[in-house]
């Protein structure tokens, strides 16, 4: 029988803000152990927790990058479990009325699109940090209280593969609307993954499995692979699945057994008394609706689809959203944008990251980049030129036709200075010349480079092949 | 009239706490008794009444994403039973 996997995964990642969620400390990566932590986010008694509205604005804006609808009421409810990073003893979060629920998000997979339902995205607190040692564990709540929104999929994912490109065109979507930084090393995103199998061709879904915690893509992709299999060969061996948590042993590369569901957790979640409940009006909300930016594959189909580029350049000004902004500048009108396409990736992009500057360092204009590629076009300078040109431009600025100017760049295309140059590389290489004229054609290009070095690189090398091939013949 | 239609043993065991059979049927028959006195409740009609998520008519209660200062590390492991390097050291963590 074939199988097919389903699968559904739960994102968590940090938001970006200033401060923690309930409180005003600081929401940072890497101090020294608990000292960003107050009597709130300790869970100390008697305190009260106020929201961070940034982390509101940042789960609605979230809502509407991911196709979500952004209810006009949601609340907070405790969800309740012992575990020592957790020190109220309960974590704040979102059960049955989440700030954004029922969205999609598109990507590309493969050859085509794929899209994947989102059930929803809640926001939560995260809790602390647990290292481990030899015989006892040590907590630090420097993390606990950080926004974090916990984005569910539906089971629409069918392979490793397809999670892996999800997660990270997930992860591209919430960078680009400044959600958060995404940072894995930092354990900004972590990530568990729900897995059954079916007969392919069925609809009723199989004995799920959840695998916790997982805070690498790739560690995703390899649980997943090993994953299926396994449930896949246990159905074939007729044996039975159990739903349990399994564990992702990275270094052994296999899951294993957390919980099973006898002892599942009973999470009693209630709605949190310490909050009032959250009515985003139309004014808020259209607030948050003004920091929609476009989305990273729209950005894509757009610069393909209008400018002509190769998807693979439309990749690099996805990928860097300033450059592909100064890409867009030049091309407005402009005749040939594969070309500016190509000095914008090959030689702007190169420059910038050898001198380590941004697009907002340059000491010339978008417009520059065109004149430069239109003169290339014409016949006036030589690619070689060009580049030339580009480095002076650079360097000091200035337009591209004074820079042809001033190093007298510009090709000569003149017949009777050319011809002279080219009767002096014949007579000076019989050799060659007599290999060319008994057939053998590659000898031309021996005397071009010499007509070349004679015009120090100013000589219009089509017309000299032409010129050339005409004397020799003649 | 008492409610018992729960496991106090269930009950005992979310909330950690571990009970002789004395104090199971005596806890047991005080949370029943809490438990039928709320159900009162239930016989208000209460359809058409929209579900409350607080009982005090406010919203949008919300802070400005403002850093304000922490405590000292000292005074956050003031209470702790065991402390290292700063960290809060609890018994190790097997899940």
């Amino acid at each position: 029988m074939e199988y097919e996997a389903v699968i559904g995964l739960e994102t968590h990642c940090q938001l970006k803000t200033k401060s923690k969620m309930f409180c005003g400390c600081a929401n940072e990566f890497g101090a020294e152990p608990n000292t960003n932590v107050c009597p709130v986010c300790l869970g100390m008694p008697g305190v009260l927790p106020v929201p961070n509205e940034r982390a509101l604005q940042l789960t609605a804006l979230t809502g509407y990058l991911l196709n979500c609808e952004v209810p006009s009421f949601a609340k907070f409810d405790r969800k309740n479990y012992f575990y020592p990073d957790v020190c109220k003893d309960y974590q704040i979060t979102q059960y049955d009325f989440p700030s954004t629920t029922t969205g999609h998000v598109d990507f590309e997979f493969g050859d085509g699109l794929e899209r994947v339902r989102i059930t929803r995205a809640h926001l939560e607190e995260d809790v602390g940090k647990n290292n481990h040692f030899e015989q006892h564990s040590g907590v630090d709540f420097n993390r606990a209280g950080v926004p974090l929104l916990e984005i569910v999929s539906e089971p629409d994912l069918r392979s490793a593969d397809m999670a892996y490109d999800y997660l990270n065109a997930l992860k591209d979507i919430l960078i680009y609307g400044g959600i958060s930084d995404c940072d894995m090393e930092k354990g900004m995103v972590r990530c568990d993954v729900n897995i059954s199998v079916r007969p392919k061709g069925t609809e009723e879904l199989g004995v799920k499995v959840e695998i916790k915690n997982m805070n690498t893509f790739s560690g995703v992709r390899r649980a997943i692979n090993y994953e299926v299999p396994r449930q896949i060969e246990t159905l074939e061996s007729g044996g039975t699945l159990v739903q349990e948590t399994r564990r992702w042993n990275d270094v052994a590369g296999i899951t294993e057994t957390m919980r099973t569901k006898e002892h599942a957790h009973d999470y009693r979640y209630f709605p949190e008394p310490d909050l009032m409940p959250l009515r985003p009006d139309e004014a808020w909300l259209a607030a948050v609706r003004s920091q929609v930016v476009e989305l990273p594959l729209v950005r894509k189909q757009r610069f393909v689809i209008d400018y002509g580029i190769p998807a693979q350049d439309a990749d690099v000004f996805v990928g860097n959203v300033p450059l592909g902004g100064f890409f867009e500048q030049a091309v407005k009108g402009a005749a040939n944008p594969k070309a500016i396409a190509n000095w914008v990736i090959n030689n702007l992009q190169a420059r910038l990251t050898e001198t380590g500057s941004t697009v907002d360092d340059l000491k010339f204009e978008p417009s520059a980049i065109v004149e430069l590629v239109a003169i290339i076009d014409a016949g006036t300078i030589s690619s070689t030129g060009g580049q030339e040109v580009f480095a002076e431009l650079f360097e000091d600025g200035g337009s591209p036709a004074a820079i042809v100017e001033a190093k007298g760049l510009a090709q000569v295309s003149d017949s009777g200075e050319l011809e002279q140059w080219c009767r002096e590389a014949i007579d000076a290489n019989p050799g060659p010349a007599d290999d060319f004229r008994n057939g053998k054609e590659n000898a031309i290009n021996f005397l071009k480079g010499q007509v070349m070095k004679a015009s120090r690189g100013k000589a219009n090398p089509q017309v000299v092949g032409e010129t050339l091939a005409k004397l020799l013949k003649g | 009239m008492a409610n018992n239609d729960f496991d106090i043993r269930y009950v005992a065991n979310l909330a950690r706490i571990a009970l002789s059979p004395d104090e199971e049927a005596k806890l047991g028959a005080q949370l029943g008794d809490i438990l039928g006195y709320v159900k009162k409740l239930e016989e208000l009609d209460v359809a058409g009444v929209e579900p409350m998520a607080h009982a005090v008519p406010l919203a949008n209660v919300l802070r400005a994403d403002e850093v304000r200062p922490s405590i000292p590390q000292e005074a956050a492991l003031a209470n702790a039973p065991k402390q290292a390097n700063g960290l809060f050291i609890v018994p190790k963590i097997v899940e």
